[in-house]
């Protein structure tokens, strides 16, 4: 390892620091694979054709039916190492994928899967009138759904987004077994070196717990931004009996 | 003041048959909520066997007026005494003691969602009075039978009509046989074919000789069987009379309201 | 060896192994995991403020952090920190129970890490069910003179207990799935056992894709047996769903 040489705490914790991006880069590209897979199965789901609600269902209930560390180990060593396979047979010469691809495309399609029941809902949960209404206007089927139904199912999408971003995040943290060199492969090198569990452990909480806290504070500026305002009172404290008699259980 | 001397101007002295003190007196009760002062000193009090409404513009205080008498809300000042006990005297421990006495009907109905009718009126009967289970099933039965819904009586809330709910909650309340009924504008939910079931039942109640205080703007379908009616403004009570002398001054702040109330609606 | 034979001989006796080991952790974690997240649910929408704060710090932390990094730390980094309590203890005379309970066993910290996480996810949905009680009903619970304690057991418990059986019943589907990082820590259950089997006979995509068929099975089993209790508690008129 080309760190041994000028071990010191300072440069492993950049070291590991730096795996942040990978972590970013991780997260953002599969919620967006996600997004980009799950938005149109969300569509077939609530208006599609009887055969292609039933795929959209087969997928939803694989990707949502297995650990996330099976599905790594599955297309990373299972569909990946048959995939290089045909590809040198084909290619006369040894091709490889990279883990970070591999980790990005098994999170991503699993995050289809949920990211599409989230927009299910979404757009399930909106008045039906809405698209009656676009389709009275003479918009088609599908320009109601992009310039109607869409606009307002993201914005009632963000909270649970918010959720799935969280999920996401932490699930990364499992790309170090495929070798991926995001924060958790990185801290487990520098615990590998110094034998310094809990330190480093704690820094890795404390690093999940920062980027969970930044991305949901992120998705909420954007959903307050978005939303329409009115909603939501203060609570306030009313007078109890305790107060007025000066009892309590 | 102009409002004070209307008040005394219809108020015609009542005494209790037996010279008894009256069955509930609410004293100077004040409640401030949101820094706003909803109810400013009110005092009221109901004899054995009275029916009294409160009426008045939305936000006059009413239905505050009703949860505090009732103790759900707490005053901020004042106390309320039911045949002459304080209900801060009674404490925390003892209060739902106090409660249990006074029934209650809301606007909103406020069934338990998650219990049949009958379930729903026998509850408490059960869980509050320990009851064994039959004997609080067949009272159950019997106050579902006196509102007309005895056939109903294994259908959850959402399985009923607003009307059907309002009795449900009318039998839930008077199967604890409380000693005064509130009642927080009981039909205001409801849809004008449905009103009249809900009001035939509390008419009934009213010539059983049930104590009530009624916060409704519904006073034509009984006005022979209201002893008193006070109007609220801005957390006050401003008149207080029987029905015949408010209305029959055509003047008088009830009898405006409620004429306007009948343009409105264009029934009484 | 033919396939079949690899099949019936070889994978699927070492899976059932796996499978059984599997089902070992995560029925203790899931029992574990409500009676914690009851408990603290209850707290956190109902208890004294200290408590809410206490409770709330508890559920961000372990909800917060991957699981990964919790396991890890239950297995690989307390020994450490019983090692420093042992090197301070020790010399004063305490007996060694005081620092060596930290070192857990495998299973001991796969359950313990799963029952803690579970827990705190778990509390999320019972705390959301409790809160989600509209007002009225506890004003029409008083107003029949109900005490605190009654209006509990006969109102809140059994409307919270349906709105959160969805929410609860997803996280303990969720418990099946992250059962699966028990491997981390040298356990072989039906995960470990796979990655195992995997390497030695270098038969990778057949290998996890049985894997992947057993967990869909537990998952699709589970997930029906929520349904049909769903079905079963279901009252007219309360959407479960929408709690969750």
């Amino acid at each position: 390892m080309s760190l041994l040489p000028d071990f010191s705490f300072y440069n492993a914790i950049v070291y590991i620091v730096k795996g942040t991006s990978l972590t970013v880069a991780l997260i953002v590209g599969s919620m967006l694979t996600g997004l980009a897979v799950g938005l149109p199965m969300a569509a077939v789901q609530v208006y599609g054709p009887r055969w292609g609600r039933f795929l959209v269902g087969v997928y939803v209930w694989f990707f949502r039916g297995i650990p996330i560390l099976v599905l790594l180990f599955l297309f990373y060593f299972g569909i990946f190492g048959l995939v290089e396979k045909i590809l040198a047979e084909i290619m006369g010469e040894k091709v490889n994928v990279p883990p970070f691809v591999a980790t990005l495309a098994t999170l991503g399609l699993t995050s289809g899967a949920y990211q599409s029941q989230i927009f299910r809902g979404a757009i399930l949960s909106l008045h039906l009138g809405q698209y009656q209404a676009a389709l009275s206007l003479g918009f088609t089927r599908v320009g109601a759904l992009t310039h109607i139904i869409l606009p307002q199912a993201l914005r009632v999408a963000i909270p649970a987004w918010a959720n799935e971003y969280s999920i996401l995040l932490k699930d990364s943290a499992l790309a170090y077994t495929l070798g991926t060199l995001e924060i958790m492969s990185r801290i487990r090198q520098m615990v590998s070196i110094t034998h310094l569990h809990v330190p480093f452990y704690i820094l890795a909480g404390i690093l999940y717990y920062f980027l969970t806290w930044v991305g949901i504070k992120a998705l909420k500026k954007l959903e307050a931004k978005i939303r329409i305002p009115g909603l939501g009172a203060e609570v306030e404290r009313e007078t109890t009996l305790e107060d007025r008699t000066g009892q309590s259980e | 003041m102009v409002a004070q001397s209307k008040v005394l101007a219809f108020a015609k002295p009542r005494i209790a048959p037996d010279g008894a003190p009256p069955l509930m007196e609410a004293k100077n009760i004040t409640k401030i909520l949101g820094g706003k002062l909803i109810l400013d000193d009110i005092s009221l009090s109901l004899n054995k066997g009275e029916f009294k409404v409160l009426i008045g513009p939305s936000g006059s205080g009413k239905s505050t007026l009703l949860q505090c008498v009732h103790f759900l809300t707490i005053p901020d000042k004042g106390d309320v005494f039911l045949e002459g006990r304080s209900a801060l005297g009674m404490g925390h421990k003892n209060i739902s003691a106090f409660r249990q006495e006074i029934g209650m009907i809301f606007q909103d109905f406020n069934l338990f969602d998650h219990l049949t009718a009958k379930d729903n009126v026998s509850i408490a009967l059960r869980k509050v009075k320990k009851w064994p289970k039959d004997k609080a099933l067949a009272k159950a039965m019997e106050e579902l039978d006196k509102v007309g819904l005895a056939e109903k009586a294994d259908l959850y809330p959402a399985q009923l009509s607003g009307g059907q709910k309002q009795r449900v909650s009318i039998a839930r309340a008077m199967a604890m046989e409380p000693k005064l009924m509130l009642l927080d504008e009981p039909t205001s939910a409801l849809d004008p074919e449905l009103i009249g079931e809900v009001l035939n039942v509390i008419a009934n109640l009213a010539k059983g000789g049930m104590t009530m205080l009624m916060v409704t703007h519904q006073i034509g379908f009984a006005r022979h069987l209201i002893h008193e009616i006070d109007f609220m403004e801005n957390g006050r009570i401003i008149e207080r009379g029987d029905p015949e002398s408010l209305f029959a001054d055509g003047s008088s702040r009830t009898a405006v309201f409620c004429s306007k109330l009948t343009e409105l609606t264009g029934n009484q | 060896m033919d396939t079949w034979e690899f099949y019936s001989q070889k994978l699927i006796p070492a899976l059932n192994q796996g499978l059984w080991l599997s089902v070992l952790i995560i029925v203790p974690s899931a029992v574990l995991g409500v009676t914690i997240g009851v408990l603290v649910g209850a707290g956190r929408a109902a208890g004294p403020h200290w408590l809410k704060r206490l409770l709330d710090a508890y559920v961000a932390i372990f909800r917060g952090t991957p699981l990964v990094v919790q396991l890890t730390m239950w297995y690989y980094g307390l020994p450490g920190v019983s090692r420093f309590l042992g090197s301070i203890l020790g010399p004063l005379g305490f007996p060694e129970f005081t620092w060596r309970f930290l070192v857990f066993s495998p299973y001991a910290a796969s359950v313990v890490a799963f029952t803690l996480c579970s827990g705190a996810y778990q509390s999320e949905y019972i705390r959301g069910a409790i809160l989600s009680i509209r007002k009225g009903q506890f004003q029409a619970a008083k107003s029949l003179g109900f005490s605190n304690s009654q209006t509990f057991w006969t109102i809140t418990a059994p409307v919270a207990i349906r709105r959160a059986l969805h929410g609860c019943g997803n996280e303990i589907i969720y418990l099946i799935k992250y059962s699966s990082l028990a491997l981390i820590v040298t356990i072989q259950e039906l995960t470990g056992k796979s990655n195992a089997l995997a390497s030695f006979y270098f038969r990778p995509l057949e290998c996890y894709l049985l894997t992947a068929l057993y967990y869909l099975a537990l998952v699709t089993l589970a997930t029906f047996f929520l349904r049909w209790l769903e079905k079963r508690l279901h009252v007219p008129g309360m959407d479960q769903a929408k709690a969750g």
